[in-house]
């Protein structure tokens, strides 16, 4: 370590985090501060943002080209990987901080763009490229751009989880604890007793951000109450439900954020050793959680006798090894025991008897994240956002059909409506807006009449969805819903452990019906078939609910229940007129052969796997029906677009 | 490769909850689970070898054929789904002429289906030993192939 970074760390230590507010700043201090906050800057500083979104949008390319860029024209200037800025449609995003400007934030920056971009930034000049906006500071500003906040996309949220993401560097924890951070854990153990702790986040209404939705500080005081020597936490990251992805960009974008929240809940309910269950298929988050971890031990934040508190505190990170159902509690818990990841009944439940049979308690990684700026507000503030049963703000991940794909953190009581088509702008190609799925494999779809109910956990449940972890997948005119419960429940059916046969049965025969719902059927039993299951679906799904063993059984039945409550109509027309009308589902189509275009060059012939074309050579070929199964390789093949899917 | 596992299974403390720890640190050096490295943990850790294979075949990430020099991991979550991941899925398919889960005769490629990478707003993904590929297209897909099977050679 050299001198310098020794001072800046004792400074950080003695001046900035055990400071209660006596001791003043001199002005290099003060300068000090602002840099790592970002607010100035003393030499060139180029952020990129390398999420694993920005990644997969060719962010390293970028940095290769920049990096190219200031060598050769000897420039001195420092590249620096932030997270994602929650907006991944624009990825790459590329901020240039110059001394005595504004930092200013581009987006769509291919690697082709960067020669052009910092070449005209160097001159002082703004170049004629994607802008997002710059962030205002007390520095000069780039003129006629836009503050970044007052951007479409980022102007309605409102940032707690998020609010470092994509701004700081995750891997420096200076520029955590230079904007605040830590301070309030320090603010935890000396200023309050562990269970003011839990009072404080019990009344500042925070449920957990997970799924269930339990108020956090009231889960906090079971364990609390357990009498027991050693007490567990364990931070819930193995984020299973496809579609969401907030917890992999807090921890890539802010891992200081999580230990902390970490650190304070572990103190509040008495726990000395906490576990982090994350993903395996997240590389890079691990990475930069473990480096967080070092960094955290090396400034006294993690260990024994923490600033002389009587605290102590570790954490270990266990990988998941990709099973969904390890998001249940109990069966996490046995993942990290090294069992098969299976949950057993509860009671008696984790805050009882958890993990080696200790209280354990499990929260979020979103949950977490809030933890910091509650003990830093207090709860009157977290609990004036939000909504009469839900407080806070809840980060969802917007994907599928949306113009703005990306992460959106609103407060609680924000319409669907505002978050797709005011922040996410509306559907792609501008498309009709079928349904929105949220809450993944347990949750349900919400058509566009319900897109208006302020959301929060109590009332999605009313119109049938849940809040789950809050992916939003939104479909256009061309989804077909019958598809979609069959991707759901081909999903869980794979992923349910076997313990309990209502799970480990009644998903599969569930899957079976859709199965058959969207397949040609060839004989007459195959007909009956179909009926009888279609007569049998909503049987069956509530009987799994009522029946199984946990949450995963519990809810898998939701997007089929969901999506025969609000798209019957499609059901029906799969079964009766054996169409689908969204052209999806493969079986059901028929092609069309255009006499006119066909000019019979019996490609399509060689081609179709079935034989179900027929004509000789130079004359318009046809199509039989009953032999076709729709697989589309006659119209791929045709370089005359001859053939067209019949309406 | 026995002393390799050897310290793998010193470095770790004999204990039942670093089992999946121990599995996964033999798979990344390995490639896939072995039936021998299988035998040799449970014999280090003192279960039944039935234990450690119900545990290792329980969990998605563990492989007992080794993967080819090309791994493809293409993401059937949600968000993929709804932009086509069945169709681009069918394409590699067709085009690498095996199923998912399988390797290609000439050991470059091996094709696998995951969950969720976790990068909904790019979908549809792919992660190729961990490079990723974004926003793809049916037509994209045998341009990656070839640019890999060039690179291999």
């Amino acid at each position: 370590m050299t001198q310098n970074n020794k001072k800046l760390k004792n400074f950080l230590i003695n001046s900035v985090l055990n400071n209660n507010n006596s001791v003043k700043f001199n002005d290099e201090e003060k300068n000090n501060l602002q840099i790592l906050r970002g607010e100035k800057t003393d030499k060139t500083l180029i952020y990129i943002g390398a999420g694993t979104c920005g990644l997969g949008a060719g962010a390293d390319k970028t940095r290769a080209k920049a990096e190219k860029f200031l060598a050769q024209n000897n420039i001195d200037a420092q590249i620096i990987e932030t997270g994602c800025i929650g907006l991944c449609a624009y990825e790459p995003i590329m901020d240039i901080h110059l001394p005595g400007f504004n930092r200013i934030s581009f987006c769509k920056v291919t690697a082709d763009k960067v020669d052009d971009i910092l070449k005209n930034i160097f001159e002082l000049s703004v170049p004629n490229a994607d802008i997002l906006g710059q962030f205002t500071s007390d520095s000069r500003a780039w003129e006629n751009i836009n503050d970044i906040n007052e951007h479409n996309f980022f102007k309605p949220q409102k940032r707690i989880v998020l609010q470092n993401c994509g701004l700081i560097n995750p891997v420096k924890i200076e520029e955590y604890i230079a904007k605040g951070g830590y301070s309030n854990y320090l603010k935890a153990i000396k200023k309050y007793k562990s269970t003011e702790i839990c009072d404080i986040v019990e009344q500042s209404g925070l449920r957990g951000r997970g799924g269930g939705g339990f108020l956090t500080g009231k889960k906090w005081k079971f364990a609390a109450n357990q009498a027991s020597e050693q007490r567990y936490l364990i931070c819930n990251a193995d984020e299973g439900d496809p579609g969401a992805f907030m917890d992999r960009a807090v921890i890539e974008g802010d891992p200081h954020r999580l230990i902390e929240g970490m650190a304070i809940a572990a103190y509040g309910i008495g726990a000395s050793k906490a576990y982090i269950y994350i993903r395996a298929e997240y590389p890079l988050a691990i990475k930069r959680l473990k480096i967080a971890i070092a960094q955290a031990q090396e400034y006294g934040i993690i260990g024994e006798n923490i600033y002389d508190s009587n605290v102590n505190f570790e954490i270990k990170i266990k990988m998941g090894a990709g099973a969904f159902v390890c998001g249940e509690e109990t069966a996490l818990i046995h993942s990290i025991e090294g069992k098969r990841g299976m949950p057993r009944p509860r009671p008696p439940f984790p805050a009882i008897k958890g993990l080696f049979g200790k209280p354990t308690i499990i929260n979020n990684v979103e949950t977490f994240a809030n933890v910091p700026d509650i003990i830093k507000n207090g709860h009157q503030w977290f609990s004036s956002i939000g909504t009469q049963g839900s407080k806070g703000t809840k980060v969802f991940a917007l994907s599928g059909n949306v113009k703005l794909t990306g992460l959106v953190e609103v407060p609680m009581g924000t319409s669907l409506r505002d978050v797709i088509f005011n922040i996410g702008g509306g559907i792609n190609f501008d498309k009709k807006f079928k349904a929105v799925q949220i809450g993944g494999p347990s949750g349900g779809c919400i058509t566009n009449e319900n897109l208006d109910i302020a959301i929060d956990y109590d009332s999605l449940i009313k119109v049938g969805a849940m809040m789950g972890s809050g992916g939003l997948v939104v479909m256009d005119e061309d989804t077909c819903m019958v598809d979609v419960a069959k991707f759901f429940m081909d999903f869980i059916q794979r992923e349910s452990c076997g313990k309990c046969i209502p799970c480990r049965e009644g998903t599969k025969r569930m899957l079976e019906i859709l199965q058959n719902i969207t397949k040609k059927p060839i004989n007459n039993s195959e007909a009956l078939e179909r009926f009888n299951g279609i007569l049998q679906l909503e049987r069956i799904a509530q009987t799994i609910k009522d029946t199984s063993l946990c949450g995963l059984g519990q809810t898998a039945p939701n997007p089929v229940l969901s999506t025969l409550k609000w798209f019957k109509h499609e059901y029906e027309e799969h079964i009766f007129e054996r169409k689908c009308s969204a052209n999806i589902c493969t079986e059901l189509r028929t092609f069309n052969i255009n006499v006119d275009a066909c000019t019979g060059c019996h490609v399509c012939v060689k081609k179709c796997p079935t034989n179900a074309i027929i004509g000789s050579p130079k004359s318009a070929h046809f199509i039989i029906e009953d032999k076709c199964i729709g697989c589309g390789t006659c119209q791929t093949v045709c370089k005359f677009d001859a053939i067209s899917i019949s309406k | 490769m026995l002393q390799n596992k050897a310290k793998i299974l010193d470095k770790n403390q004999i204990s039942r909850d670093n089992l999946i720890p121990i599995l996964q640190e033999i798979q990344e050096r390995e490639g896939f689970l072995s039936k021998k490295a299988i035998t040799e943990v449970g014999q280090k850790m003192n279960l039944p070898t039935s234990k450690i294979y119900g545990v290792a075949t329980f969990y998605n990430q563990f492989r007992f054929e080794p993967t080819g020099k090309y791994h493809i991991q293409l993401c059937r979550g949600t968000a993929c789904h709804v932009l086509g991941s069945a169709t681009i899925l069918d394409e590699f398919e067709k085009q690498l002429k095996i199923k998912a889960g399988q390797t290609t005769s000439d050991g470059i490629f091996s094709l696998e289906i995951v969950a969720c990478i976790g990068a909904c707003g790019l979908a549809p993904v792919i992660s190729v030993n961990g490079e990723f590929h974004a926003k793809l297209e049916i037509n994209s897909v045998k341009e990656i192939i070839n640019s890999y099977r060039n690179k291999s050679i």
